[in-house]
């Protein structure tokens, strides 16, 4: 057997929708081409629906998650009890609405959600693959998003859409797979990373790898977990999300008590919440998967395999309807990232929209309630979705269509 | 404006009437959208925008056009070399930091150019800047000296010793007045330098 779904999330309809999921596993005859030049047997992909395929499969959207997202894009996240990572942009009534797309989201390969990692047992062994685990990049990853929209019976998707690596799928899927693509949100992403993204991301490896209870990667043999280590990481990177402004306006040089310590406790209100962040971030997020996921970021670069010429990366994408979002204050992938995205899809003669969205909250302003960012995607999918044939029923664009955001 | 309203707008029925059906069209400054919209509906063009505020283009995302956020000098070296059958610049020449630089462009960008502008020596200037010794302020320039985008006024005369210098051939030209028909002029006679009130242009290389 190809495919089984070993495990299904008991469907419902909370919302007044179809909300569906669980795991799909692929049999030996179905491995995952990589990059790296081998290929993985026995994938698993953790992934989560909303709404309903229609007669015509022509509305199905994939969302794709950040570097530390998972599947539960609008449902409950088993270990926070959150509900939901882009609950501002998925809903009934929001621009990606389950009333009217079938909208999946999967746990990416590598991850720990689920979906085949280096947490995951290798079925050679029976242990934990760990570091033997193979190096994965964005194009695995994407190549198993296929596997999943084809087991779930999607042909071509209407849209695809992600932010920071999200975006970075989203672009490679129009790359890899154009005629399966109809259109592509890609916000405040990157078509490379840059040496400072790789930079930042080697600081996180790096503590990861110097915490002793890493223990070479082998860390779930010893029954430990390099929490410290991990939590740096985090810290790290979780400065990397915010602005400068945002931090100012959100902390200052506030104390958490009167006065200051004169030790090294955590004096300032900054300090306590970066902990915080790196604390409960070990209680959902694997150390393994994180060296994984940061490299396959670092390996992105779109342009490599053309000749260090991005626009040929998108010959093939001349039919894809492109919408790029960038943030001002987004100091990790900056505008100008977005700008030569736009350029080269230009050059390719693509169907390129870009829109640089002020907001002083940095690169995570893509997570949050950003009603530019709403509208914009909202008017984007809904003309898409008109060409496409679905109709506009559901979105509420009215305000845009009459001219209501007029300056 | 309305897409009423824009429908009888007449410099964008003049513009109409110059662009080829099925064309590929580049409107910089393209606003709401609204000149793209009616190209694509009417002359079945294939259209793409520039525009530099943000909320517009939203509605621009809103209508289904392919519209980039970006100014006249600055974003037109993104776009590739003779990639569209047409540049669209309408009165915005005049309101760009380098016009002889963009007006270069245009002609990079595109085969050929359509650019409207308010010419300067217009009866009406004339005659404000005659009696009352002021920057005049008149419908087609309805601001103040100091608050005005319109940093680079020409006149008719200016702008085609301009494409003269540039190498340009002006293939057709038109004179613009608010709630008229556009009409043929020849740029070069004297009297259309004091009778139009704005001039739309197409242009290519010599």
């Amino acid at each position: 057997m190809d495919k089984d779904v070993t495990s299904a999330d008991a469907p419902d309809a909370q919302g007044g929708y179809a909300r569906a999921g669980g795991t799909l596993a692929f049999g030996p005859g179905k491995p995952l081409r990589l990059d790296s030049g081998g290929s993985l047997d026995h994938v698993e992909i953790a992934y989560r629906t909303y709404g309903s395929l229609n007669a015509e499969r022509s509305n199905a959207i994939l969302i794709c998650h950040a570097l530390t997202g998972d599947q539960h894009v609008a449902s409950e996240h088993p270990i926070t009890k959150k509900p939901g990572w882009w609950t501002q942009m998925v809903g009934p009534g929001r621009p990606l609405d389950p009333t009217k797309h079938f909208i999946i989201c999967a746990n990416v390969i590598g991850g720990c959600m689920g979906t085949t990692g280096p947490s995951s047992i290798n079925p050679a062994t029976g242990k934990p693959w760990g570091l033997s685990f193979p190096v994965i990049t964005i194009p695995d990853m994407v190549r198993a998003q296929v596997m999943l929209i084809d087991a779930l019976g999607v042909d071509q998707l209407f849209a695809v859409v992600g932010g920071s690596m999200g975006g970075m799928q989203a672009l490679q899927w129009a790359a890899d797979y154009p005629e399966r693509v109809y259109s592509v949100v890609c916000l405040a992403a990157a078509a490379r990373h840059s040496a400072q993204n790789i930079a930042f991301h080697e600081l996180g490896r790096q503590a990861i790898m110097a915490d002793p209870d890493w223990r070479g990667g082998d860390y779930a043999a010893h029954g430990v977990r390099p929490e410290k280590g991990l939590g740096v990481a985090r810290m790290a990177a979780h400065i990397t999300y915010l602005s400068e402004q945002a931090l100012q306006r959100k902390f200052g040089r506030e104390l958490q008590r009167d006065g200051l310590s004169w030790g090294f406790d955590a004096d300032f209100q900054v300090e306590s919440y970066l902990r915080h962040q790196g604390a409960t971030f070990v209680d959902r997020f694997d150390a393994n998967s994180y060296l994984y996921i940061t490299r396959a970021t670092d390996y992105f670069d779109m342009a490599a395999g053309h000749g260090g010429l991005l626009a040929d990366a998108f010959v093939k994408a001349r039919e894809v309807r492109f919408c790029v979002l960038s943030f001002t204050s987004d100091w990790l992938y900056p505008t100008p990232e977005s700008r030569a995205i736009v350029r080269a899809l230009n050059a390719a003669g693509a169907r390129a929209s870009f829109l640089e969205i002020e907001s002083d909250k940095g690169h995570d302003a893509f997570l949050l309630d950003e009603p530019v960012m709403r509208n914009a995607v909202a008017g984007f999918l809904a003309s898409a979705g008109q060409t496409r044939g679905l109709g506009a029923g559901g979105l509420d664009v009215g305000g845009l269509a009459s001219g209501s955001l007029q300056p | 404006m309305s897409p009423a309203e824009a429908a009888k707008r007449e410099d964008f029925r003049a513009i109409l009437d110059m662009v080829r059906p099925g064309a590929r069209v580049l409107d910089i400054g393209c606003g709401e959208g609204l000149l793209l919209e009616m190209l694509a509906r009417e002359n079945g063009v294939e259209g793409r925008g520039l525009e530099l505020s943000p909320a517009n283009v939203s509605l621009c995302l809103a209508r289904g056009l392919a519209v980039v956020q970006g100014d006249a000098d600055h974003d037109l070296a993104d776009f590739p070399n003779q990639s569209f059958d047409y540049a669209v610049l309408t009165q915005t020449l005049q309101a760009v930091r380098r016009p002889r630089e963009v007006l270069a462009e245009l002609l990079r960008i595109g085969e050929r150019a359509i650019v409207s502008l308010p010419n300067f020596a217009h009866w009406k200037m004339r005659w404000e800047l005659l009696t009352h010794g002021r920057m005049p302020t008149t419908r087609a320039l309805p601001r103040a000296w100091w608050e005005t985008d319109n940093i680079h006024l020409c006149t008719l005369r200016d702008f085609t010793v301009l494409c003269d210098e540039l190498g340009l051939r002006i293939e057709a030209s038109m004179a613009l007045a608010d709630g008229q028909a556009a009409r043929s002029i020849d740029p070069q006679r004297a009297i259309e330098n004091w009778r139009a009130e704005a001039g739309l242009f197409l242009l290519s290389r010599k």
